[in-house]
């Protein structure tokens, strides 16, 4: 007997533009002590149709037109919005995606902890403060009585999530529905907290259902799953069905598109390195007279021409402020920097201009990299003839070639960028970065916020045009894979420091760091390649 | 379908590609209350500005063996207790109270946006020195600083827009410094400031358009406060004086008479509303049709 068995669940969404089918006949069981995952990118339904067992979906626009979710012997989706509050987070809890805004920044976690105790059971502030206590020492977290009076801030994101994980569980809930719990981690975080939920899925015998777009992530975990698009599953079966052997097309653009490949090896004869970094060191001020934080602690490189550099490194390592302290966008403490021979480190922005048509940078969010006011055609534009690259006249022709560049159709350019799918914005950054023909481009994460499928996509693109316009590349990433996937040669960094540096293959086959080891192992997936 | 070749010979039909300004026009024009506020404030402008030729009568002539009397043939909206036609009244006054509206709040929008814009964007110890100042000057009351400029300088309808203006930038400032504060770390702007654009086209290509929303809604409450204001100071007897009139000073007037005679009050009332009601329509218009996001049918 499944804990929870869901029949055909439609859930559409109606709107002005007409009816939206985001979820559209699915079926599922999830048993006591296994997995169930949904894997899908963004779009695709699945937290849609989590949400809609639970009433969490909005009503209207949204809709559930068909189906049956069977709960201890009730139909959840028939249930009145009260008789719902006492399954929510009692026998059904959710593990949100982002631990940063999932918690009440103003109540410390011991209060929020309780609050779900509380109010379904009763049971006095005193016996709800030590089971608090318990189960926080039960996800790992040190001093529990201690951390139960702190505030959230003053917790990691691992650690945050701990805690959300901890206020998920505290009801003891036969289900929990995990969605994306580790997409907002760190990969040795990450590794941690899969473990965890592993430890306490087998020991409290909890169904899990967990969503993820990131198919390695699931390899590890899951024992049943279905991969969805469009609202519907389109595979479904145990994990090494569907890993083995994809019955649809779809599921193996998915498994595909997971990079998992070595950039063959080149020697680059070059003898000049475009660009030279020299014992370089950045502090930023911090509060009440402590030390100043060292963001970037005594780093020296160099890069070469028309190679990739992959740059590797936790968040907080220092990798972003480096890159853009190479290119001035920030002042370094002490330190050199040269640019083509040239020293800029001390240049003044003024004098940083015509050098700036050089070098260019790509970031993480392309929803946060295009400024929302400003069309395609102008955001290409502007750089074009800042740099007096082209004329006024010869615009239109440049800013449909630099489309064509970047895969965009022409008939897109006068949009906004909100009309946009985050794939496509990040190509529109990437056409502003080319648009000035630089020699140089940081690329900060260029791939980290997109679907998995796009993902390949927009490397292979940035591949294509390295090649095309003979570019040198600084690939700063957090995930080896990718670095794997496109870079020459390596370097990590941890706490504003460099750890490592080599090749590709040294790194990956000979790490000589421990660090670089332990990130190597957190690599999600490896069940997979074994 | 629209052919690539096509497409290009439309792109060349505009030589400045797709400006916000336009595009925004564009879709103003297909808000029918937005047009319709728009199509009312021009109405109350020209005929404001035409007054002197086309106003029935003078605005100080009196009728006094007329008295207060309710509209009629010869006076549409009546008279005032003095006997002055009501209409002339409230065509002058309206004259006076949209030329204090636009302009002080006109002062406060060019002062406000670009010290707020600075400060915001620079940041630092500048932002520290400028916001201080600005609670400086919230810190002195209004009256004694305009009774002082008027002292001074004696009354003279301009340094009364002026005074006005000089005091409500300082919460347009604020605003836009947040605004500007919060934007000036997105990534787009470190984008501009990578592809080399100086600061201060950072600001106004990129910033400042993104902070309208909430600079046009502050805009819209600002017009309404001041022509209240003028109508405080008029009653002061620091502003507009009899036989001068504004729409304030004749709603002030109409409430002291409001039992007797109802339309001294109703009609300069009428005259306030709809046209505050019309900026209202075409404030949120012009909100909507500057964010590209709120809906390109």
């Amino acid at each position: 007997m499944p804990l929870l068995q869901v029949t055909d669940l439609s859930v559409y969404f109606h709107t002005r533009n007409g009816v939206l089918k985001a979820v559209d006949g699915i079926s599922f069981e999830v048993e006591a002590g296994k997995t169930f995952a949904i894997i899908g990118e963004s779009g695709s339904g699945k937290s849609v149709a989590c949400y809609s067992m639970l009433g969490l979906v909005p009503m209207p626009p949204g809709k559930i037109e068909a189906g049956r979710v069977l709960f201890e012997g009730k139909d959840l989706l028939t249930l009145s919005e009260a008789k719902l509050r006492k399954i929510r987070g009692k026998g059904i809890s959710i593990i949100f995606q982002d631990p940063m805004t999932s918690l009440n920044p103003f109540l410390t976690v011991g209060d929020q902890l309780i609050e779900p105790l509380r109010l379904h059971f009763p049971i006095s502030k005193k016996e709800a403060w030590n089971k608090g206590i318990e189960i926080l020492e039960e996800v790992g977290i040190k001093n529990a009585a201690q951390r139960m009076c702190s505030w959230p801030f003053e917790f990691s994101g691992g650690m945050r999530q701990r805690v959300v994980i901890a206020m998920a569980l505290v009801t003891e809930p036969k289900i929990i529905i995990a969605d994306e719990p580790t997409t907002a981690l760190d990969v040795t975080v990450q590794a941690q907290i899969l473990k965890l939920l592993k430890e306490l899925q087998e020991k409290r015998n909890i169904g899990v259902i967990f969503i993820s777009h990131d198919l390695s992530v699931v390899a590890d975990i899951a024992d049943q799953m279905a991969v969805m698009q469009n609202g519907r599953f389109v595979e479904q079966g145990t994990r090494d069905e569907i890993f083995t052997n994809p019955q649809h097309d779809y599921t193996r653009k998915l498994l595909a598109a997971v990079p998992n490949f070595e950039k063959p090896e080149q020697e680059n004869k070059s003898e000049q390195n475009l660009v030279e970094v020299e014992s370089l060191h950045i502090q930023f001020p911090s509060n009440r007279g402590e030390a100043p934080i060292k963001a970037v602690d005594d780093v020296s490189l160099d890069i070469k021409p028309n190679e990739i550099l992959g740059l590797v490194g936790e968040s907080g390592s220092g990798k972003s402020t480096l890159g853009r302290a190479i290119i001035r966008l920030l002042n370094p403490t002490s330190g050199k920097i040269r640019f083509d021979g040239q020293d800029i480190t001390r240049l003044s922005m003024a004098e940083m201009k015509p050098l700036r048509r050089q070098m260019q940078i790509i970031f993480q969010d392309p929803y946060a990299s295009l400024n929302p006011r400003m069309a395609v055609y102008d955001t290409l534009a502007e750089p074009l003839l800042l740099h007096k690259i082209v004329t006024k006249k010869d615009l239109d022709g440049a800013v449909c070639s630099l489309m064509d560049s970047v895969g965009l159709s022409r008939e897109s350019v006068l949009r906004y960028p909100h009309e946009f799918s985050g794939g496509q914005r990040q190509r529109i950054a990437i056409g502003r970065a080319i648009a000035t023909k630089p020699g140089f481009i940081i690329a900060d994460e260029p791939v980290s916020s997109l679907d998995v499928t796009i993902q390949a996509q927009i490397l292979d693109l940035l591949l294509e045009l390295v090649e095309r316009f003979n570019l040198t590349m600084l690939f700063i990433s957090h995930d080896l894979g990718v670095v794997r996937y496109l870079a020459d040669r390596i370097l990590v960094m941890k706490e504003g420091k460099l750890v490592e540096h080599g090749t590709v293959h040294q790194v990956f086959n000979s790490p000589r760091e421990v660090y670089t080891q332990e990130l190597l192992n957190a690599i999600p997936g490896r069940t997979l390649t074994d | 379908m629209a052919t690539s070749t096509s497409t290009e010979s439309s792109l060349l039909a505009m030589p400045k590609g797709v400006s916000l300004w336009r595009d925004a026009w564009l879709r103003l024009r297909k808000n029918k209350l937005a047009m319709f506020g728009l199509g009312f404030l021009l109405l109350v402008m020209v005929v404001c500005l035409l007054t002197p030729w086309i106003a029935p009568y003078g605005y100080e002539e009196q009728d006094l063996r007329l008295g207060a009397v309710s509209p009629s043939a010869a006076h549409w909206l009546g008279t005032d207790t003095f006997g002055r036609d009501l209409l002339t009244r409230i065509l002058y006054g309206g004259r006076v109270s949209l030329l204090v509206g636009f302009v002080a709040t006109a002062v406060a929008l060019v002062i406000g946006v670009a010290y707020g814009a600075i400060a915001g964007y620079v940041g630092g110890k500048l932002d520290a020195v400028m916001m201080r100042f600005v609670d400086i000057l919230y810190a002195l009351p209004i009256m004694i600083f305009i009774i002082l400029l008027m002292v001074v300088f004696g009354r003279n309808l301009l340094l009364l827009f002026l005074a006005i203006g000089a005091i409500e930038w300082l919460t347009m400032a604020r605003i836009v410094r947040s605004q500007v504060q919060n934007l000036r770390d997105q990534e787009f702007v470190e984008a501009a400031m990578s592809l080399g654009l100086s600061p201060s086209a950072i600001v106004v290509k990129h910033l400042i358009p993104n902070a309208l929303g909430p600079i046009i809604v502050y805009t819209t409450l600002t017009i309404p406060s001041v022509m209240l204001l003028e109508a405080f100071l008029s009653f002061l007897g620091l502003g507009i004086q009899p036989p001068e009139s504004s729409w304030g000073l004749l709603i002030s007037y109409g409430v002291e008479t409001m039992e007797e005679y109802p339309w001294l009050l109703i009609f300069p009332g009428l005259a306030l509303s709809l046209t505050l009601f019309s900026l209202n329509f075409l404030g949120d218009g012009l909100r909507d049709a500057l964010d590209p996001k709120a809906s390109r049918d």
